[in-house]
């Protein structure tokens, strides 16, 4: 058993980081970011955590110092948001394709313009083909686990593949929650260190990040593709052994009163607690609805998301997050991607709500269930609907 | 793109561990002329190797720097600087 | 000074025997950057990663399965060579303190073009230098971008053609003057900082040992003449170096502990015209032009001797002392 704590999520997280023994952290302040890298600054003057702890000049050069120091070997975390993470789009996709398994925090929050320091998954949004395993959490729990699980995943033989930890700005990040705190020890026994296959090193010279020409760019890609699916293997058996170790279970997809449901909700992240609300007083009402939230996002679960949505006739999908002249949110179309191949796939109406900060009450959730059902009784067609903007 | 290795084949990300594997790459083939070096003249000072951007010349057991003709692509840096005029640019074919 | 390296000064034997930028690399004919690069991996050894920058020198080095380079090298991406080699340094640093690494210094260089450093590499490259980090910055500076086709850079000089400022019935080239990249690094506060040529090896050598050995952060700005950007002859590398730094176009300078020295200081220089005239890029210059980069390098050569004299009168560094 774990210490139990009253914690603020983002020091959860620098807890992780401390007891994954990370050794290196690169990193730029940000809203809503910076209370999990003052705090690791921290461990580090007070002697806690032996890392080295580098404050860069921009988060593009915190993601560059990042791959190198896990090209050296070193076992390396950093954390952003927004615009920090926009800043970094470039060495994002540098970091998977060379495989360094980084492991980022994102305390999730709106894109300018407006300027907004409010909360939304716009950021990552804007990231999700950036070859990194991506996952939200909602607790400060399973973002204290998670952070360790990231580590292992990451740093999986079979994986070598960066991981984004999302965690909402704000609503996530700056909560106090009661959560257990796991102690050293059990951590250790949990996360060997860090041990990479290729470094720089001068007694066995490699070259990293060459040119790569037509004839085998398609085939790196394909390579990189693949360990990127085979993570979803490695994620499930690492979970299964943190349930094993700590008695806290974790899914690709986790289902909430959604065996018999009608209608579902389909979300990311902190807000599936009053979207639980919302489906128990439904459920009171006797209506058939429940919830899946999406924890894994990169790989997609798309088994998982087919089994978890089943028989429902309908799927309301709210995205914090706006895919501009396209289909309206991206999970919405993931998820549509996900059930076409079904021979009589549930509708999925789509629904962007919660963007920069706005919240989403219980009466937004039973909103949009109502309109779902509309749709599936009336049959109309509804690619999406941004919900809760005044007209 | 039907033949070469598979996506399973390659290295992981396409990492290089062969140093200096460009050896194997032929940029003699660049050249239009070449060096001839005029032993008579030539005092084994080793200008012409300090100063050749390809690594090309390499000396030989009699302490006198040889050109390296797979690789060497011609420019002609060791004649112009050579102290002695020993090395002189013919061109190919001659 | 002399008009080439004479045979008296220069005993091959002494030299590092290695090749560490290896032959068969894809390089133009008479590449001056290829051999500033040859030069200092001589100096620097076996012992040594390099982090590249995008650029001529990342791609002629590593077409894939091709690689020119014999020591452990990582290439990321254009505007952060200078914080990639941050992290190796400091990733090193804690791995070794952990027994995780090889014992014994490594020496890091991030190496970057004018382009990857005065121009959009420069804020990792003053961030990394104000960090502190021990690594050296070697910028090899061929003038525009050579490796798109021939782009202005900051550093390129005034009067320069280039593909986006050519030359033309309106237009003289590039406008402005080379940005004073060295000087801004010198604003950092290094231990050490060196302008250096590939025309003088044993120069080059010998600041790249310095900097190395040095614990900091420190600088080499190499001048790379590039025969394809600089329309001159193929085989003139070594010699336009030579030209401008006997011109004074170039001057050699170091800056240690923030104290300038040059090198050579000449009173009597060769004609910016003798180093011109050879290239290509400013073949459209007329003589009003060209006595205007007369002027510009004559009254920025006092102004390093003017600084170079108060300097040497200058209490000395704990160096020094």
């Amino acid at each position: 058993m774990g210490e139990r704590v009253g914690l603020e999520v983002s020091l959860a997280v620098s807890e992780a980081v401390k007891l994954a023994r990370a050794e290196a952290v690169a990193a730029y302040p940000i809203t809503p970011q910076t209370h999990i890298v003052e705090e690791l600054a921290q461990m580090v003057a007070d002697g806690d955590l032996d890392a080295e702890f580098v404050m860069v000049e921009s988060e593009h050069s915190a993601m560059s110092a990042c791959c190198g120091t896990s090209a050296v070997g070193a076992r390396t975390f950093t954390a952003t948001a927004s615009q920090g993470l926009a800043l970094m789009h470039e060495v994002l996709f540098i970091a998977s394709g060379l495989r360094l398994p980084i492991v980022m925090a994102v305390a999730n929050r709106a894109l300018s313009a407006p300027l907004s320091i409010w909360g939304d998954q716009s950021d990552v949004m804007a990231e999700r083909d950036c070859g990194w395993i991506q996952i939200f959490v909602e607790t400060g729990q399973e973002a204290f686990d998670q952070t360790v699980c990231a580590f292992r995943i990451a740093e999986d033989p079979r994986v070598l593949t960066p991981m984004i930890v999302n965690i909402d700005g704000f609503t996530l990040s700056h909560v106090v929650e009661p959560l257990e705190l796991e102690s050293q020890e059990a951590i250790d026994g949990f996360l060997p260190p860090f041990s990479a296959q290729v470094v720089l090193d001068p007694d066995r010279p490699v070259t990293i990040g060459p040119v790569g020409f037509p004839e085998l760019y398609t085939e790196i890609k394909k390579q990189q593709n693949e360990a990127l699916l085979a993570s979803h293997q490695v994620i499930v058996e690492v979970w299964k052994e943190w349930a094993d170790s700590f008695g806290r279970e974790y899914r690709p997809v986790e289902s909430y009163r959604a065996e018999d449901a009608e209608v579902l909700i389909n979300l990311a992240g902190a807000v599936a607690g009053t979207a639980r609300v919302a489906v128990d007083e439904m459920r009171e009402e006797g209506r058939k609805v429940g919830l899946v939230r999406t924890r894994l996002w990169r790989p997609y679960p798309f088994a998982d998301m087919r089994e978890a949505v089943g028989s429902a006739k309908a799927v309301a999908v709210v995205d914090r997050a706006l895919s501009f002249g396209g289909p309206g949110g991206p999970m919405a179309s993931e998820l549509r991607g996900a059930l076409y191949p079904l021979a009589s796939p549930p509708v999925v109406a789509g629904f962007v709500a919660g963007l920069g900060g706005r919240d989403i009450t219980v009466g937004d959730f039973r909103a949009m269930v109502d309109e779902t059902e509309k749709i599936v009784s009336e049959g109309y067609t509804h690619e999406y609907r941004m919900h809760g903007v005044r007209e | 793109m039907a033949d070469g290795p598979t996506w399973k084949e390659y290295p992981m990300a396409a990492t290089i561990s062969e140093p200096g594997s460009a050896t194997g790459q032929n940029t003699g083939d660049w050249r239009s002329e070449r060096p001839v070096r005029n032993p008579e003249k030539c005092d084994k000072c080793g200008i012409c190797w300090i100063y050749c951007p390809d690594a090309a010349l390499f000396m030989d057991e009699e302490g006198f720097y040889e050109v390296d003709l797979y690789h060497c692509k011609g420019c002609g840096i060791c004649a112009r600087e050579c102290g002695k005029d020993a090395i002189e640019m013919i061109e190919e074919g001659e | 000074m002399a008009e080439k390296t004479q045979s008296a000064e220069f005993i091959p034997r002494l030299l590092p025997p290695w090749e560490l930028l290896a032959e068969g690399h894809r390089g133009c004919q008479g590449c001056g950057e290829a051999l500033a690069l040859r030069q200092i991996l001589k100096a620097a050894g076996p012992d040594t990663i390099v982090c590249s920058a995008t650029g001529c020198m990342e791609i002629i080095t590593s077409p894939y399965p091709e690689t020119a380079w014999r020591i452990p090298w990582i290439h990321v991406a254009f505007e952060n060579a200078a914080a990639v080699a941050s992290g190796v340094e400091a990733g090193i640093k804690i791995l070794q303190k952990h027994g995780r690494y090889r014992e014994g210094k490594v020496n890091i260089i991030a190496i970057g073009g004018d382009g990857g450093t005065a121009d959009i590499g420069l804020q990792a490259l003053s961030g990394a230098l104000e960090r502190r980090h021990d690594f050296t910055y070697v910028c090899t500076d061929n003038e525009a971008y050579m490796n798109t086709g021939i782009q202005r850079s900051s550093a390129t000089p005034f009067g320069a053609s280039t593909t986006p400022s050519p030359a033309g019935k309106e237009s003289i080239g590039q406008r402005t003057e080379k940005k004073d990249l060295p000087m801004i690094v010198a604003a950092h506060n290094l231990p050490y900082l060196a302008t250096a040529c590939p025309s003088y090896p044993l120069d080059l050598m010998n600041k790249t040992r310095r900097a190395l050995s040095t614990e900091g952060p420190t600088y080499l700005h190499v001048l790379s003449p590039c025969p394809t950007g600089w329309r001159h002859p193929i085989d003139m590398a070594v010699e336009m170096g030579r030209l401008a730094v006997e011109s004074g176009v170039f001057p050699l300078y170091e800056i240690i502990d923030g104290k300038l020295r040059l090198n050579v200081e000449m009173n009597k220089r060769r004609p910016v015209a003798e180093y011109l005239k050879p290239q290509g890029r400013f073949r459209h210059l007329g003589p009003e032009q060209i006595e205007e980069i007369q002027r510009f390098v004559n009254e920025y050569y006092d102004r390093l001797i003017y600084r170079s004299q108060c300097d040497a009168e200058a209490p000395p560094t704990p160096h020094e002392e």
